[in-house]
């Protein structure tokens, strides 16, 4: 398939545009890159205006975004930023998501990144702001007159005489041949017509009526179905492939095997499913799998990759002549992603080209990946976004348009592979398993002197970007490798502080040679980070350590605070500097009514249901969001169910660009992060994973008795926009294991919070108490 | 691989299939509706749930020969786009939905709970929804919706 063509054809067929944009006539200069990203050079040059947006003739606009709507609204937001910066309605825009033929490479859609990407002095904000000031250029020249005296507001400039030319008669259907000015000026928020404003999501009323097009439903001329088989047990590998088992059973196509990688093509997707089924595979053991009952243990015995994050040197001494010094560990469990729909993806491989339609968050990468597992030159290889269900990170979604790929090159026709649920569980790259030391010292006074942390997380692949297929588990079955940790001591911090991960609490000040970068005041920390191999592959899970690591600073800091009989929420306000995070934590303090005083809460019994709140606050990735969260929960103390009752969350994420859609991500954000805290965790016994379903990996469903939640939204216009999907998750599991030491002073380090552990926790209470 | 007839969203339609077919799998691959959904193809999440004589029932196990002629009702085939049903349109105003690839199970299970018992209680519909599972977790909205719907009802 030529790419030119496919790009006119597209345009063509979408019916808004009749003119040819092929993506060779927007080829570069080699080795363009964009912006910040590690991207490489794609076809879309994205210095170009043209490779941005479009007006046809009938003055409908196509704007083409490389952040991709994974269900947290961003095409709803993306559309709503073009309408803006370009002055025309918001349904005059038709927003092309991710396709490696016809948008700008923007690398993954991912880390809470799409709204700073886009809508800040860069990308598709500039891009259609520069086309604005063109269009009012263009209009002046017509009308002879300075365009200064021009207005543009729904796709026509007027000028103060009455005068008007529409978007369409300027430009439609003409390609703009400008580059995007960086310098175009910006319409300012608090001027704002299209954002800020609580704008529907566009997507809505197709899904609510089953008419969304999802991956899933994606259907090509000539597709059949295939189906992957497995290795039954972590590291097994193939000895032999009996194809005949499945030579009776009608439909089957082919049986493809790529050194480990073992699947099945049929016409109809159930006798796939039959076939890989009953297909005759000898496997040899894999090396087996440490226990899962002391990992936490068997983590911190690894030799490890070391990250000394901040060291003021002093802290050892600072500790030595403290007041107290307190330790406290903690544990986070292995999770999965968990997506409602298996994963999906449809490929075309043809002996000089590929297709595929994928839901990948990385059509590039991803692109590139499928080259090297096909053979094929990258240019050759097609990558179409197609939504697929709710991912929140690396769940199956690369490695299943790895599986049709692999499958539709050996069969020579269009495959669609949907996983099983157990394939999906067993496919995906769980979020990281932690455990995170903490040690403090405190003054006389009470407050903290020097925060000590170490925190180990465990990797093995992750996302495979352009070069490392391996990374995920389809492309290690087909024998490329993984990337692995290699050990390495820490070295001494250099440059700017990173908090990426969250790792260096929000409390601390931060100075790596004389420049401080924290969110806090405690002068003396010494934090690092030690990543050890894990025996199962690992990604991005919505919020990726951020959460792990605020867990155990937010409990951590609640156990200071009720050991020095401190108010949370005070003492939080005393060791922060930063006025954004300490303005999220007053604004839901004061919405939740927040009752200042120590924990325990007094008075409550040690027997029947008690009610307690917690409170936990972040920097997300130290300035991407700032949020606050209040819990209030009770606890069953005779059988330790945690109920959640109550939610406040502020947030704050800069200028707020469509308060529904924020909203619906916070309420969302802790519900997920209490389905987190409460039930999910990865279980394996010494040979294989067995959270392989709904019944072995459990969730808060439906039937959950859902608390109340209340959100502060803290507006900053003159702000630059942040993330917002991933920072009120982050805080749920702590804020709710704080509202539990409240309620019943039993602290609880270790994630999920089930009713065992709490019952541990409640029991091992009475036992300190009677000593 | 046998001829079966079935009746969904109100036609009827011949397809040549295996029996033991799930009908899901008919559902979204030879008649190519998109509203029933795979999510566990073990009756777990309620993701493929369509309304069998107004019954919520799990599409991805069943076999398709054992529908015979009842009556099967998919999420496009309460609504369109254009006229959405009054629970539909309940979820559309409560903004209760963020990927929505579980809405099947949502709107079908709570539309046979309430067409059934349209006074059922809050722990009734809990108890009707714990089977279902969305993990984008838009519980929030989707309660609010279904009982706004059972408030417009009254």
């Amino acid at each position: 398939m030529n790419q030119e063509l496919t790009r006119r054809d597209f345009l063509r067929t979408s019916g808004l545009l009749i003119v040819s944009l092929g993506a060779r006539s927007m080829v570069g200069p080699l080795g363009a890159r964009q912006g910040p990203f590690d991207t490489h050079p794609s076809p879309v040059d994205p210095s170009k205006l043209d490779s941005w947006l479009a007006i046809a003739s009938d003055g409908t606009v196509s704007a083409y975004t490389g952040k991709c709507d994974l269900g947290q609204g961003m095409l709803t937001v993306q559309t709503q930023l073009v309408a803006e910066e370009l002055c025309v309605p918001l349904d005059r825009v038709k927003l092309i998501q991710c396709d490696t033929s016809i948008t700008p490479d923007q690398g993954t859609t991912s880390g809470s990144q799409s709204t700073p990407t886009n809508f800040n002095a860069r990308n598709l904000a500039q891009a259609a702001a520069t086309a604005r000031e063109a269009l009012i250029a263009m209009a002046g020249e017509k009308l002879g007159l300075s365009a200064d005296g021009l207005t543009a507001e729904n796709g026509i400039v007027r000028a103060a005489n009455g005068h008007a030319i529409s978007y369409a008669e300027l430009i439609g259907g003409k390609h703009f041949e400008l580059a995007v000015n960086p310098r175009a000026s910006r319409r300012v928020a608090n001027e704002w017509k299209v954002l800020g404003k609580p704008i529907p999501s566009v997507d809505r009323v197709a899904l609510v009526t089953g008419a969304f097009e999802f991956v899933h439903n994606v259907q090509v001329p000539g597709m059949v179905h295939g189906r992957v088989v497995r290795p039954p047990e972590m590291g097994a590998t193939v000895a032999s492939v009996d194809e005949k088992s499945v030579e009776h059973i009608p439909g089957v196509i082919q049986v493809v095997v790529r050194k480990n990688f073992v699947g099945v093509v049929a016409e109809k997707q159930w006798q796939a499913a039959k076939a890989a089924k009953t297909l005759k595979i000898t496997w040899n053991p894999g090396p087996g799998l440490p226990p899962q009952e002391s990992f936490y243990e068997e983590m911190r015995k690894q030799t490890s990759r070391d990250v000394m994050l901040v060291n003021s040197a002093d802290v050892d001494a600072k500790l030595k002549g403290a007041a107290r010094v307190l330790k406290a560990t903690y544990c986070y469990p292995y999770q999965a992603h968990g997506s409602i729909g298996s994963s999906c993806a449809i490929a075309e491989v043809r002996a000089d080209q590929a297709t595929i339609w994928s839901p990948t968050q990385s059509v590039y990468p991803t692109q590139h990946g499928i080259a090297t597992l096909t053979g094929l030159p990258p240019e050759s290889v097609r990558l179409i976004f197609v939504r697929g269900s709710g991912c929140y990170g690396l769940n199956a979604a690369d490695t299943v348009s790895y599986d049709a790929a692999l499958l539709s090159q050996d069969a020579r026709r269009p495959v669609r592979v949907q996983l099983t649920r157990q394939d999906e569980f067993l496919s995906e790259n769980y979020g990281s398993a932690c455990v995170i030391e903490q040690q403090v010292g405190v003054d006389a006074s009470g407050a903290i002197i020097a925060w000590d942390c170490a925190s180990w997380s465990v990797s093995l692949g992750g996302r495979p970007g352009y070069d490392r297929p391996g990374s995920v588990i389809t492309g290690m079955l087909a024998g490329f490798e993984p990337e692995r940790i290699t050990p390495r001591a820490a070295v001494e911090p250099t440059g700017e502080l990173r908090n990426g991960s969250n790792a260096v609490p929000s409390y601390v000040l931060g100075c790596i040679g004389g420049k401080c970068g924290g969110a806090g005041s405690i002068r003396s920390e010494r934090i690092v980070m030690r990543a050890v191999e894990s025996p199962f592959f690992t990604g991005p899970l919505r919020s990726p350590l951020r959460l792990q690591n605020t867990f155990a600073h937010e409990c951590f800091m609640d156990e200071i605070s009720a050991h020095v009989k401190a108010d949370p929420v005070a003492y939080r306000l005393q060791h922060l500097s930063e006025t954004r995070i300490s303005d999220v934590l007053k604004g839901a303090a004061q919405k939740a009514n927040w009752e200042a005083r120590w924990s325990p809460k007094p008075g409550n019994a040690r027997t029947g249901v008690v009610s307690g709140r917690g409170v936990a606050s972040v920097a997300y990735e130290g300035d991407n969001g700032y949020a606050a969260l209040v819990a209030e929960v009770e606890v069953d103390q005779a059988n330790g169910q945690v109920q959640p009752k109550r939610f406040v969350c502020a947030l704050d994420c800069g200028p707020v660009s469509n308060p529904d859609g924020l909203r619906n991500q916070i309420e969302g954000g802790i519900l997920q992060g209490t389905s987190r805290a409460l039930t999910e965790e990865i279980s394996w016994d010494d040979r294989k994973v067995t959270s392989i379903d709904w019944r072995t990996y459990h969730t808060l469903s439906l039937g959950f008795e859902v608390p109340v939640i209340e959100c502060v939204l803290i507006d900053r216009p003159a702000a630059k926009s942040t993330g917002a999907g991933e920072t009120a998750i982050t805080l749920a599991a702590a804020a709710i294991g704080n509202a539990i030491f409240d309620a019943t002073s039993a602290r609880i380090r270790e994630v999920p919070f089930t009713p065992e552990r709490v019952k541990a926790a409640l029991a091992a209470r009475s036992a300190a108490s009677a000593s | 691989m046998s001829a079966i007839s079935l009746k969904v969203n109100g036609r009827v339609h011949d397809v040549n299939v295996d029996p033991e077919t799930p009908l899901l799998y008919v559902l979204s691959d030879e008649l190519q509706l998109r509203g029933p959904k795979f999510g566990c193809g073990l009756g777990q999440c309620g993701a493929c749930t369509v309304l069998i004589q107004g019954r919520a029932v799990r599409s991805c196990v069943i076999q398709v020969s054992t529908v015979k002629d009842q009556e099967v009702t998919s999420l496009e085939g309460i609504g369109t786009p254009e006229r959405p049903n009054t629970l539909q349109q309940a979820f559309i105003d409560e903004g209760a939905a963020q990927c929505g690839f579980c809405l099947s199970g949502v709107i079908l299970t709570a539309k046979a709970l309430l067409d059934q018992n349209p006074k059922a209680s809050d722990r009734q519909i809990r108890e009707a929804m714990r089977g279902i599972l969305c993990r984008c977790f838009a519980h929030s909205r989707m309660m609010r919706a279904i009982r706004r719907f059972q408030e417009r009802g009254k």
